[in-house]
């Protein structure tokens, strides 16, 4: 009887995967324009971005005339105008989540430091784009748009000014550095304020004409915090500071701006209104913040990846190459294959191609997924509006709405013909519902994406840079590595650093929708796994079930002292959990975005010769990164569970548990084989009161049998995952690339 | 004087010159080794064709552009993802093979097809624009039929200017021997010409030209005809790659006299 591994089918990967490809993995097959603004994209990234790069324009930290005209080949290219509505200028109808973030994705395949520079303009136009009035938002994203031929005017540049903590004065990222106050308000008029602000880091701060900035009041008459607009020709001082000396993502423009600035108070982002002679402004910087960043995070999540597959044709290249013009001519292996005859060069380069596969796979899910909430999040917003439902009347009725969601997965998972149809068609048709569990996802898959993404990927870029050996270091290396390496750190880092991401995940992780939809995953993948194999679905399954057993595990387990595991202090436990999770959901997105691959790529007739090769050695990948996945979450979910209880030391409880060498001698004429089986499983001390040399008695499993049932059954589970390595390893020799990089170097 | 033309462009796809183009014996003949999985771009001989039809248009009111191409439709697709971001025009496709081992003859014809059944074509405003060569046909033989089929006599190839004079007769430069170009005038349409490299850069993207572009090419594409070459006139004894030697170097901050003196002393070794 053929093994599940023996039934993988041969074909294997003939090309590089193209754009038929990965429009269909990554669900944007049916969108031709944002087909089209990816290609317009990939030309100005390849093409200009390239050319600045190698041409040196990463050396200097000052914005210079190469940088801008970056902008304009932005601009030319509708990469500026791919954020607006098409009635304010833009070309996309609804949500830009994807759009934005195939943007990001391509800029980043040569420069992540230009992504930056273009994205950082929606940034800044991002609080107005999501809690601005109506007046604002056409008055601010229409000027955003780029002239028309025959208008003459220019398009306005945008930044975000949060607040960074300056470092060793005690300023942390919990207080704003911006002040707001009242500077004139006659009776009946609109009120002036006072706007005083420091920004740190801020990115296109060089030629920003439109920033909006966050400040807390410093006036009475102002209540709390807001975001405000901030405009270059406001009377006062629009000082755009020094530019930031950063070691990373030279193209984009970051200083550290002064303000001090009168402007009206309809400048305040989502509009105010008075009580009791004071201005309440509509919405704080918190919650302007928090809108904003969960979908420009992703968008960040993206250049991370983009840089890892970026990295697979450059390697190649040079490994096949790297001995060519010595020893041994055309044909042979060394002249043909060169770094690629070592297993060492091909497994490195087949774990930086998974780890890119799922990070991307994971980034546009998470994009896709905030397309979908987005407009029912407007919709909850109008639902409670009309409800007259804010604060925690709002968040009350929310809850239900979650409770039904939660109905619907419980009624969806039970067998076909025990469901309540009608309950379901229900629940599923309410907005409400659909919101509350999509929300609940968006609310792991951005901060995972963010976090795993950029942190693991840096790790990757690392090998990927170490695979080009000393060349990867180089300034002129091929495909730019060394400088990808260095800006993969930065994205780790901005935007919400890992702490915060693993913070935030800690809590959303445990939200019972989300864990109940994590179940269905578990027997989804299960269910994948009985069809394809080969995918390692059964290993990611085993491994979630895991991860869930722990989460559950640590909630009500203690330490060895008496002190609760799960807690918000205890990072150790919550962000390691955050951790395994992030690496689980990146695998199964890939495998989700490969059986796509296999069903929607049959209609493709372009795809009829090499569909087949592609799945195959995607799956291959795919086994690859469930392993690897099922390895990090086993070893911290052991950790977690063993790593709190204090190991048996030989103090007098434990030695009392202890057999005794003479006691079982005595016993060996009654029951032949006792002292040898005894010693086998556990612990003797001998006639003379010495012990096995170690550091206690072994310890006890007790009550957590299912646990190591489960951790032995991962182990099992990785079976054939090597020799899934082994053969997508091999294909990579064979793999045809073309005959040079498309951008310079 | 009509001013207004009717310029049909000729195009189709080749692989990507980037890429490694290995040629293979197949089941129907010769073909290069994975090419449907390679990606495609537009001609780049048609490329040129297009970009000087639509400027041509552009200055000329009331000129429409086609851009009529044989192609497997699914990659013709993905090349318009690209090709509608440049000029307007009004995509008619036709689902066929795009190789180079086609029969010149037989993809003329199917052409001169496709450019008949445009509905309103008059002869006297046709302009019928194509490729001198093309990256992947190198018989340069494709336009010639296409305009004796649709009968027109006056074709001009290796074009690299088209202007209109102020009576509304067209000058036009054809390459010839020595660096030199043959000026000739058209007095009127109908008119072939088979383009060099003419004289405009590759336009910028404009996903906004390629919006409006699109409405006309997704339907096109969907309801593109299916068509098939017998290629029964047609034998290969052999094919191989041109023989080339690649002596790749990086160089910096050389001055393009510099860069040209040294490539001349490479010939000349």
């Amino acid at each position: 009887m053929p093994t599940a591994t023996d039934m993988t089918p041969t074909p294997t990967l003939q090309t590089l995967p193209g754009d038929d490809i990965r429009q269909i993995m990554w669900r944007f097959a049916d969108r031709y324009d944002l087909a089209m603004m990816v290609q317009a994209c990939r030309a100005v990234a390849r093409g200009p971005v390239a050319r600045a790069v190698a041409s040196g324009e990463r050396n200097t930290h000052e914005w210079t005339p190469q940088k801008d005209a970056l902008l304009k080949a932005f601009d030319e290219a509708g990469i500026t105008s791919a954020f607006m509505e098409p009635s304010e200028g833009g070309y996309i109808e609804g949500p830009k989540n994807l759009a934005l973030s195939l943007l990001a994705f391509e800029l980043s395949w040569v420069d992540a430091g230009a992504a930056t520079a273009s994205l950082a303009g929606n940034l800044g136009l991002s609080p107005i784009h999501e809690r601005g009035t109506p007046e604002q938002q056409t008055y601010y994203m229409s000027r955003a748009v780029p002239p028309k031929p025959g208008e003459n005017r220019k398009a306005w540049r945008y930044a975000f000014a949060l607040t960074e903590p300056l470092p060793f004065v005690g300023v942390e990222t919990g207080m704003l550095g911006g002040k707001v106050r009242v500077a004139e308000w006659k009776d009946g008029g609109e009120p002036t304020l006072q706007v005083d602000k420091r920004g740190r880091f801020i990115t296109n701060m060089g030629y920003a004409n439109v920033v909006t900035a966050a400040v807390d009041s410093d006036d009475p008459r102002i209540k709390g915090s807001c975001m405000v607009i901030l405009e270059e020709t406001d009377p006062g001082t629009f000082d755009r500071g020094t530019p930031t000396k950063k070691m990373v993502h030279q193209l984009s423009s970051t200083c550290d701006p002064v303000f001090n600035l009168r402007v009206p108070a309809s400048r305040i982002i989502g509009g105010y209104t008075v009580k009791g002679g004071c201005i309440v402004p509509n919405y704080s910087h918190g919650e302007i913040i928090e809108a904003v960043f969960r979908r420009t995070r992703v968008t960040v999540a993206l250049m991370s990846s983009a840089k890892l597959l970026s990295a697979i044709e450059p390697v190649i290249r040079y490994q096949r190459t790297r001995f060519r013009g010595g020893e041994g001519g055309p044909g042979s292996p060394r002249y043909e294959l060169g770094l690629q005859q070592k297993e060492d060069s091909q497994h490195r380069l087949i774990d930086v191609w998974a780890t890119g596969e799922a990070s991307t796979s994971l980034g546009f899910e998470s994009a896709r997924l905030f397309d979908q909430v987005d407009p029912l999040e407007k919709a909850k917003d109008q639902w409670l509006a009309e409800k007259k439902l804010s604060g925690r009347a709002a968040l009350k009725e929310l809850m239900k709405k979650q409770q039904e969601a939660l109905e619907l997965v419980r009624l969806s998972s039970q067998p076909a013909d025990k469901r309540n149809s009608s309950r379901i068609d229900d629940l599923a048709a309410d907005p409400m519902v659909k919101f509350s569990l999509l929300d609940s996802l968006a609310n792991v898959f951005c901060p995972a994406c963010k976090l795993w993404n950029t942190g693991h990927g840096a790790t990757m870029m690392r090998e990927a840079v170490s695979l080009m050996g000393g060349y990867g270091i180089t300034e002129d290396c091929p495909g730019f590595l060394g400088q990808k390496w260095m800006d993969a750190q930065l994205e780790a880092t901005y935007e919400g650093p890992e702490a915060v991401q693993r913070l935030q995940l800690s809590i959303t992780m445990t939200n019972e929708l989300f864990l109940a939809q994590f179940e269905q995953w578990i027997a989804d993948m299960r269910r994948i796994a009985a069809q394809r194999p080969g995918t390692g679905a059964c290993t990611l399954a085993t491994a979630m079930r895991l991860w869930l057993w722990t989460l559950n595990h640590v909630q009500t387990a203690t330490d060895a002292d008496g002190a609760k595991l799960y807690h918000k202090t205890r990072q150790g436990v919550t962000f390691a959990l955050a951790d395994a999770l992030c690496w689980l959901i990146a695998a199964r997105q890939f495998i989700l975005d490969v059986l796509e691959l296999a069903e929607k790529g049959q209609a493709n007739p372009a795809l009829t010769d090499g569909l087949l090769s592609f799945v195959n050695f995607f799956t291959d990948l795919c086994h690859v990164q469930s392993a690897r996945a099922g390895g990090e979450v086993g070893r911290i979910c052991a950790e977690l569970v063993h790593g709190y209880n204090r190991h048996p030391a030989w103090d007098e409880a434990s030695c009392q548990a202890c057999y005794c060498a003479e006691e079982l001698e005595s016993l060996e004429g009654i029951i032949p084989g006792i002292d040898s089986a005894a010693r086998a499983c556990a612990d003797v001390t001998e006639a003379s009161g010495s012990r096995s040399q170690k550091a206690g008695p072994c310890v006890s499993y007790a009550g957590l049998e299912t646990f190591i049932r489960l951790r032995a059954k991962l182990d099992g589970c990785l079976t054939g995952a090597r020799l899934a390595k082994d053969r997508a390893a091999e294909a990579l020799t064979k793999v045809m690339i073309p005959e040079a990089l498309d951008y310079p170097v | 004087m009509n001013t207004a033309y009717q310029i049909v462009v000729c195009g189709s796809i080749v692989p990507d010159p980037l890429q490694t183009l290995e040629p293979v014996t197949g089941p129907a003949g010769p073909a290069l080794k994975n090419e449907m999985m390679l990606p495609a771009v537009l001609d780049p001989w048609a490329s040129h064709a297009l970009y000087e039809a639509a400027n041509f248009a552009k200055h000329s009111a009331g000129s429409k552009v086609w851009l009529v191409s044989l192609g497997p439709k699914a990659k013709l697709q993905q090349v318009m993802m690209t090709v509608a971001q440049k000029v307007p025009f009004e995509l008619i496709a036709l689902d066929g093979p795009a190789s180079g081992f086609t029969d010149a003859a037989e993809v003329a014809a199917l052409l001169t097809e496709a450019i008949q059944s445009i509905p309103g074509l008059d002869k006297a405003k046709l302009l019928v624009f194509g490729g001198w060569e093309s990256a992947s046909r190198g018989a340069g033989a494709t336009m010639q039929i296409v305009g004796e089929r649709l009968g027109i006599l006056d074709q001009f190839q290796g074009v690299d200017e088209l202007k209109l004079n102020p009576d509304g007769s067209l000058e036009i430069l054809e390459r010839i021997e020595g660096g030199k170009h043959q000026v000739s005038r058209c007095v009127s349409p109908p008119a072939l010409l088979g383009w060099a490299t003419g004289n405009l850069p590759e336009p910028k993207n404009n996903p906004q030209v390629g919006m409006v572009n699109m409405r006309t090419a997704m339907p096109a594409l969907q309801k593109a005809k299916p068509v098939k070459l017998a290629g029964e006139s047609l034998t290969f004894k052999s094919v191989s790659l041109p023989k080339q030697l690649r002596e790749t170097k990086i160089v910096k901050d050389k001055s393009a006299d510099d860069i040209a003196r040294e490539i001349v002393e490479w010939i000349r070794k």
